[in-house]
């Protein structure tokens, strides 16, 4: 009976999205500009139903809310199911992502008012929650799939949202290829853990590799794992494939918000969370690295951008390759736990950058000014007082990500930076790299957060035209950034057990215990090794957060150091412009990928039209153009003329000359009967 | 002389006059009296086969009484068909009737 209730909950959770997308894809028009009534109704049930989920965390312990599934077709010993699989890890993203999801909504109503596709925008986030709840109920990897690949289109709808602008497009288009990348080896990993074990669903994988499917030939495990985090490189962005999430910054804010800061980024986490007890300490370390380069390097990147979205673009990948470092050094639980913390965080940065966006949209607009960039940090400053509750919303939560005590980034982080910690700790060598990039990181997330901070909202304003128009954004707006801004504070997270900032031993931890790792990895030492670096990461994940403010305030809002010349004495050694251009990785794809691509597309479109189109197909046009001329030819002048027309004149050549005997006189007729007799009867004589 | 072969050579040499005047006769009477000539020349022939095949009924002799009738009746037509030749040419030469010439 319970079971029942939960699964209507669940099934209505999935398709609620999916009706408000069916609703105003196709009576969009007659709704006009009130789409957003339609939407907000069915998002705003979904919410509920979250939330109803999301109370069971408290009561059950590590039991599954909900596993159920339904076969949905056999073709001989292929069999595939489809189900939902609700445990606490997904009652608490399916929360994160219908709250996330329903604020931007409610955002988007303003933001987007007079957009001429208005009610479009709402479908399409419809379909976008639907696929992304997919992912998160799904409980086998195929479902995940289909899901997985839901989310890429909507992606792609919604960074082309404004599909005139070519950048737009072509921005749609890089996000949608580089993610299939990643999807052709997540593919190819789920089909090796299928054929070895038989079984797409997640529980059936764990039990299977337990019971030692693998046994022999833990390097295939491995590469599966490997292939299936592939999937993950690409959605959540990670190095080699995060070019795609800077340039998806040209979808609308809200969308980036929404999709590729809060959720749907975070679905490669997830995926890493769902399948991390088959993933083999090989993998795990590879995942490892490629988080800690990530973080590392996108963090770098960010300090020089000086567009608003693209500083906390950069800044998501970072954060994405913390919570994948967590995952690979095995602080499973850190790493989940910074995938919660940073989406609302993060989602209200992107929102409090929309909302600058918008106001300096009006300005310009006012102005009548189309040229100025209003997404240029360079363009703002003192906006403070202009834009109080922007601010303070925008504040708080950099204050949440650069890891200050009391913010939920902080313990977040610092559970994070425990973990790399203590695999250093017990693997020494090269593993040095993990807490160093971790660090270093947190040192420069804090330094160009503030740098952000300052440049737009403190000083002198830059342009005082410009500051003079900017005025707060209205009220469905600033409520979403004031809710998310509220859940910064680590309070939320760290309730009931305690309210000490620096203790993480609240309603979370114990929501998400940890599992066991059936593939070789000892969660125990893991989890003892958290325990004893917990302390040595918070004092210095406390100490690199305040250098980090420290240097942002000394270079941006006392100006006691010169940015511009330090930046020139860093390029001595050309290590600005490696950031500035975001270490040439566009470049090197262009040069090692595109050119050779483009290249081969060369050679291959001049073989195809100036050998085989022009050459050989119209030399067949040639030939047979040839040979009906002749054959036509010989047809019209042979056929017709001789044969055909032959018979006929023939015919008149005999019927003139045989008209000749038929001359009316009886008796000749007559003579030539009789001759005719004559002649029979002689030469019957002769036989 | 009494023997199958001369009836046989007098009914082919009436029959050849009968074809001969057929042929060369301008005149439409001149050529019916050409047919009963030739209808003759058959009578006679199945006369004598009769007599000298060895026939005991008198298959001939019915067969000629028929041809007779035949002659009679196609006399009649053909001096009705005259008439009206005569009415429409003018005249009874079958040179002049040459409505069918191709």
């Amino acid at each position: 009976m319970m079971d029942n209730s939960n699964l209507t909950l669940a099934l209505l959770n999935l398709f609620l999205p999916l009706l408000s997308f069916a609703i105003l894809i196709f009576f969009g028009k007659k709704f006009g500009d009130k789409a957003h009534l339609v939407s907000l109704g069915l998002i705003g049930g979904m919410l509920a139903i979250a939330i109803r989920f999301f109370s069971n965390v408290f009561h059950h312990g590590a039991e599954p809310i909900l596993e159920t599934s339904i076969q949905w077709f056999t073709t001989g010993k292929f069999s595939v199911d489809l189900g939902f699989l609700i445990n606490n890890v997904a009652a608490i993203m399916l929360l994160v992502v219908a709250l996330i999801s329903f604020l931007v909504h409610l955002y988007s109503v303003e933001y987007m008012k007079g957009d001429p596709r208005y009610s479009r925008y709402f479908a399409f986030l419809g379909v976008f929650t639907f696929s992304m709840n997919g992912i998160v109920l799904a409980d086998s990897l195929v479902m995940m799939y289909i899901f997985w690949e839901l989310v890429g289109l909507s992606s792609y709808l919604l960074i082309g949202f404004w599909f005139e602008k070519e950048s737009a497009a072509n921005a749609s288009k890089k996000a949608f290829l580089t993610n299939r990348v990643g999807d052709i080896g997540m593919f190819i990993g789920i089909m090796i853990l299928f054929f070895e074990i038989g079984s797409f669903q997640i529980s059936g994988l764990i039990e299977g590799v337990h019971n030692g499917a693998f046994s022999g030939d833990m390097t295939l495990l491995t590469i599966a794992g490997v292939l299936v985090f592939m999937g993950a490189i690409g959605k959540s962005a990670q190095f080699p494939l995060h070019i795609w999430l800077p340039d998806a910054m040209e979808g609308p804010t809200p969308v980036s918000a929404l999709i590729h800061a809060a959720t749907m980024v975070a679905a490669g986490v997830y995926m890493v969370v769902r399948i991390f007890p088959i993933l083999t300490p090989d993998a795990l370390e590879l995942i490892a690295y490629v988080g800690g380069i990530t973080a590392l390097m996108a963090a770098i990147i960010a300090i020089t951008q000086n567009d608003i979205k693209r500083v906390l673009a950069y800044s998501t990948v970072s954060q994405l390759g913390y919570m994948i470092m967590a995952l690979g050094v095995g602080a499973y639980q850190a790493g989940f736990f910074h995938l919660t913390t940073h989406a609302m965080f993060k989602a209200c940065l992107f929102l409090c950058s929309g909302s600058v966006i918008y106001a300096m949209h009006h300005a310009l607009h006012e102005l009548k000014d189309h040229d100025t960039d209003p997404q240029d940090m360079r363009n703002m400053g003192g906006l403070r007082d202009k834009m109080p509750i922007t601010f303070w919303a925008m504040f708080i939560s950099t204050l949440a990500i650069s890891g200050v005590p009391f913010f939920s980034g902080f313990l977040s982080k610092d559970a994070v930076l425990a973990g790399s910690l203590s695999y250093y700790h017990h693997h020494h060598g090269w593993s040095l790299f993990l807490p160093i990039a971790g660090f270093g990181a947190a040192v420069i997330t804090a330094f160009y957060m503030f740098r952000l901070i300052f440049m737009t909202f403190f000083g002198n304003p830059q342009n005082k035209d410009i500051h003079s128009h900017v005025q707060e954004s209205p009220f469905t707006m600033t409520f979403p950034l004031i809710l998310l801004a509220g859940l910064s504070f680590a309070i939320f997270f760290t309730l009931p057990a305690t309210i000490n900032p620096f203790d993480s031993h609240g309603w979370f931890t114990h929501a998400v215990p940890m599992v066991d790792n059936v593939a070789g990895l000892n969660m125990h030492e893991v989890e003892e090794g958290l325990h004893h670096t917990h302390h040595s990461a918070m004092m210095i994940s406390l100490a690199v957060a305040g250098i980090g403010i420290l240097m942002s305030i000394l270079f941006y809002l006392f100006k006691s150091v010169d940015a511009k010349q330090m930046a020139n004495a860093l390029n001595k050694i050309k290590l600005y412009n490696l950031s500035f251009n975001k270490f040439y990785i566009d470049e090197i794809y262009n040069i090692l990928l595109y050119k050779p691509f483009l290249a081969f597309s060369w050679l291959c479109s001049k073989l195809d039209w100036d050998l085989y189109d022009q050459k050989f197909i119209d030399g067949w046009g040639w030939i047979t153009i040839k040979l009906s001329d002749k054959s036509g030819e010989a047809d019209y002048n042979w056929l017709d003329q001789k044969i055909v027309d032959g018979f006929g004149r023939l015919t008149q050549y005999f019927g003139r000359n045989l008209k000749l005997t038929q001359n009316g006189v009886v008796q000749n007729y007559l003579l030539g009967g009789i001759m005719g007799l004559l002649l029979l009867i002689i030469v019957f004589q002769q036989f | 002389m009494d023997s199958l072969l001369s009836y046989l050579i007098i009914a082919a040499m009436l029959f050849s006059m009968g074809i001969y005047g057929v042929v060369t006769r301008k005149n439409a009477i001149a050529i019916l009296m050409g047919i009963e000539l030739i209808l003759n020349s058959a009578n006679i022939n199945f006369i004598a086969f009769n007599r000298f095949g060895g026939m005991q009924n008198l298959d001939g002799h019915v067969f000629s009484m028929f041809v007779i009738v035949l002659a009679a009746a196609e006399a009649a037509v053909a001096l009705a068909i005259v008439i009206n030749l005569f009415k429409n040419v003018g005249s009874v030469n079958v040179d002049d009737a040459d409505l069918l010439k191709g």
